[in-house]
């Protein structure tokens, strides 16, 4: 009743979404069409257009190292989720709901503290005198500390703590939607608990799964601080690529191509793993 | 060979269990002798303790103390893949990313049996509730009634010791409710096998059951068949939980061969016996609609006026008001020599001759 009388008066509800979708045009989708006018110019004072900053890209194996190293970043980081995601979420949603708030709070502090002070952390415990190398040494396992920051290892790990919290909510999220009786039916009918999960959770949770696989495998592709300080020199990810050869080689049009290529990528990774969730997802809430 | 032939049923003996949940009572010596067979109803309000104990049976609750036995086996040790209980869950819980034949076949594979013969005793099952022309269909394809069909045949496909449906019917709207439970009556005693229903409807439970306990508050009040539970309640509980009952308090005093209340407002009931409670003292006769008289008034009747009459096919549905003020009702049958009473009249109440009436201690 109270929408009935209100509507009118406010006009289209669609007037109500204006504000963001100027906001969107000007702030989203404009500096987009820029960045992709950009890296249409063929040399660095930006005079003549061409496409030859996308070719030289893709023509030179230094480049699609880079590139292939990024997106394989992103895929250990989402794989390294999935595997550390998928028990706590499961903790979460079986444990009794007074210690659900604490855990929750757990759950989220990584996103309640800045990326560069979690990056920070990392460096002071993957270093050479960090704790790690300290407690190895103590115990006698290792004579010399042992090269731990500025390896792809390190970098994947420590995205992989940061990111924690964009998989383990969408997992909760779609934990808390199965129905408990399936579990008990999938036991009553004669499966154990490995099969129950295999067969009847694991499956139900996928939207959750796909979808926090996606936000973590999007935001550590682009996560440039902890690329850069946890990874080093020795290591470069198409962010710092990016701000190489903007800030410091003043190449602005072959920059906007690797973001345009960056962003193709990521785009194409997305569409792809959701097209495979949507064939899944019919059932989810039936 | 038709496989769904159940190879022998068993008993279900519940021993002595406790049950507490977060601190308090939930089941309280709960101790239940099923026979080989038989369908007993688990009857009583929401929260009494029903599908708490109906879970204990298929393992998926551990109970604070008692036994469960299934056959000859003590099952308390056992998780519930092993326990031989088949359940059918209120919402039916039917694997939704799973197709008809694959969620009635689920069992069968779990325990090993190959692809091809899971497929083809699923097959077989969805015929028997008759849905062998779904099996293809995912379940949110498929109306309530079709998905409980589903659900039983998944449950019988593995043939389960003992057959537990919690609230099966709750789901599903009147009519297709009364199909339902012919049809699971039919499937139930085709194949013999021992069954457990939960449910909060006393008509389902005394159209289905062979016999019905009926609980309140983490006990059980009385377990015995629909009849005796109608016409014999154990407590007031019952007998106000089951049928519709006029409660009338007063005093019982044992008389020469009979008993008689003397009632509060005025006015006394005979009785012939007074079970289950007999002693001398205050006392609530619980007195159906149908064991109650209308006669002239005497010393041995309860004084009413008659207030309102239905004539309600069959019989005439007769609301009176008693000297105290309390309404009672009574249903006499249509029948030409029973003298019939108008709005206004004023009549005396009697127990019909060799009706029963619970009495119990106030």
């Amino acid at each position: 009743m109270k929408t009935q009388s209100v509507a009118p008066r406010s006009g289209s509800p669609l007037a109500l979404s204006v504000p963001l979708g100027i906001f969107f045009v000007g702030f989203v989708l404009v500096p987009m069409l820029l960045l992709a006018y950009v890296s249409l110019f063929e040399d660095m004072e930006m005079t003549r257009h061409g496409f030859s900053q996308y070719v030289k890209f893709l023509s030179d194996g230094f480049n699609l190292g880079i590139l292939g190293s990024t997106l394989l970043l992103g895929l250990k980081v989402s794989i390294l989720c999935t595997l550390l995601g998928f028990p706590l979420a499961y903790l979460y949603v079986q444990i009794p709901g007074r210690w659900q708030g604490p855990l929750m709070l757990l759950i989220v502090l990584p996103l309640l503290t800045s990326s560069v002070v979690r990056t920070f952390a990392w460096v002071v415990i993957l270093g050479r005198q960090g704790i790690v190398n300290t407690a190895m040494a103590n115990l006698g396992w290792i004579q010399e500390p042992v090269k731990l920051l500025y390896t792809p290892g390190a970098v994947a790990v420590a995205l992989a703590q940061i990111e924690l919290p964009l998989m383990v909510l969408p997992l909760i999220t779609a934990l808390m939607n199965c129905d408990r009786n399936l579990r008990d039916a999938s036991l009553a009918l004669g499966a154990g608990h490995w099969r129950t999960f295999w067969k009847i959770t694991v499956p139900l949770s996928m939207p959750g799964l796909l979808a926090g696989g996606l936000l973590v495998f999007a935001s550590s592709v682009s996560a440039f601080v902890t690329q850069t300080l946890v990874g080093g020199g020795q290591q470069i990810f198409m962010p710092y690529y990016m701000y190489q050869q903007a800030i410091q080689a003043n190449n602005y049009p072959f920059a906007a191509a690797i973001a345009m290529l960056l962003l193709v990528c990521v785009l194409a990774v997305v569409v792809t793993v959701n097209a495979l969730g949507r064939r899944n997802s019919g059932f989810v809430h039936a | 060979m038709n496989t769904l032939n159940s190879t022998s049923a068993v008993s279900v003996r519940v021993d002595g269990i406790h049950h507490r949940y977060a601190g308090s009572v939930a089941l309280e010596s709960i101790s239940l002798d099923i026979e080989p067979g038989e369908l007993v109803a688990l009857l009583g309000p929401s929260g009494c303790g029903k599908t708490t104990l109906l879970r204990i049976v298929a393992g998926l609750v551990g109970q604070t103390r008692g036994t469960v036995r299934i056959g000859n086996d003590v099952v308390d040790a056992m998780p519930t893949n092993v326990r031989g209980a088949g359940i059918v869950f209120q919402n039916y819980a039917l694997f939704p990313h799973m197709k008809v034949e694959a969620n009635v076949a689920y069992g069968l594979r779990a325990r090993g049996v190959s692809a091809g013969e899971a497929s083809a005793t699923a097959r077989r099952t969805l015929d028997m509730v008759r849905m062998s022309a779904f099996g293809n269909r995912y379940p949110r394809e498929l109306s309530g009634g079709q998905q409980q069909r589903v659900a039983l045949a998944r449950t019988l496909a593995v043939k389960p010791r003992v057959l537990l449906l919690d609230e099966p019917f709750a789901a599903l709207d009147k009519n297709l409710r009364l199909d339902m439970q012919i049809e699971i009556k039919r499937i139930q005693r085709e194949l013999g096998i021992t069954t457990i229903l939960v449910t909060h409807d006393q008509e389902e439970a005394m159209s289905m059951a062979d016999r019905i306990a009926v609980m309140n508050a983490g006990r059980v009040e009385q377990f015995d068949t629909p009849e005796v539970i109608y016409d014999c309640p154990a407590t007031l509980f019952v007998a106000t939980f089951i049928g519709t009952a006029n409660l009338l308090p007063g005093n019982l005093m044992a008389r020469d061969g009979f008993y008689e209340v003397a009632c509060e407002g005025g006015g006394a009931l005979k009785l012939g016996q007074a079970l289950p409670f007999s002693e001398d003292g205050r006392v609530v006769v619980a007195a159906r609609p149908e064991h109650l008289a209308l006669t002239t008034q005497s010393d041995i009747t309860l004084p009413a006026t008659v207030e309102m009459v239905l004539p309600m096919g069959p019989s005439f549905v007769y609301e009176l008001t008693l000297s105290d003020g309390r309404t009672v009702k009574v249903t006499q049958p249509r029948i030409a020599d029973l003298p019939r009473y108008a709005a206004g009249d004023r009549v005396g109440l009697s127990l019909r001759a060799g009706s029963p009436a619970g009495v119990f201690s106030a």
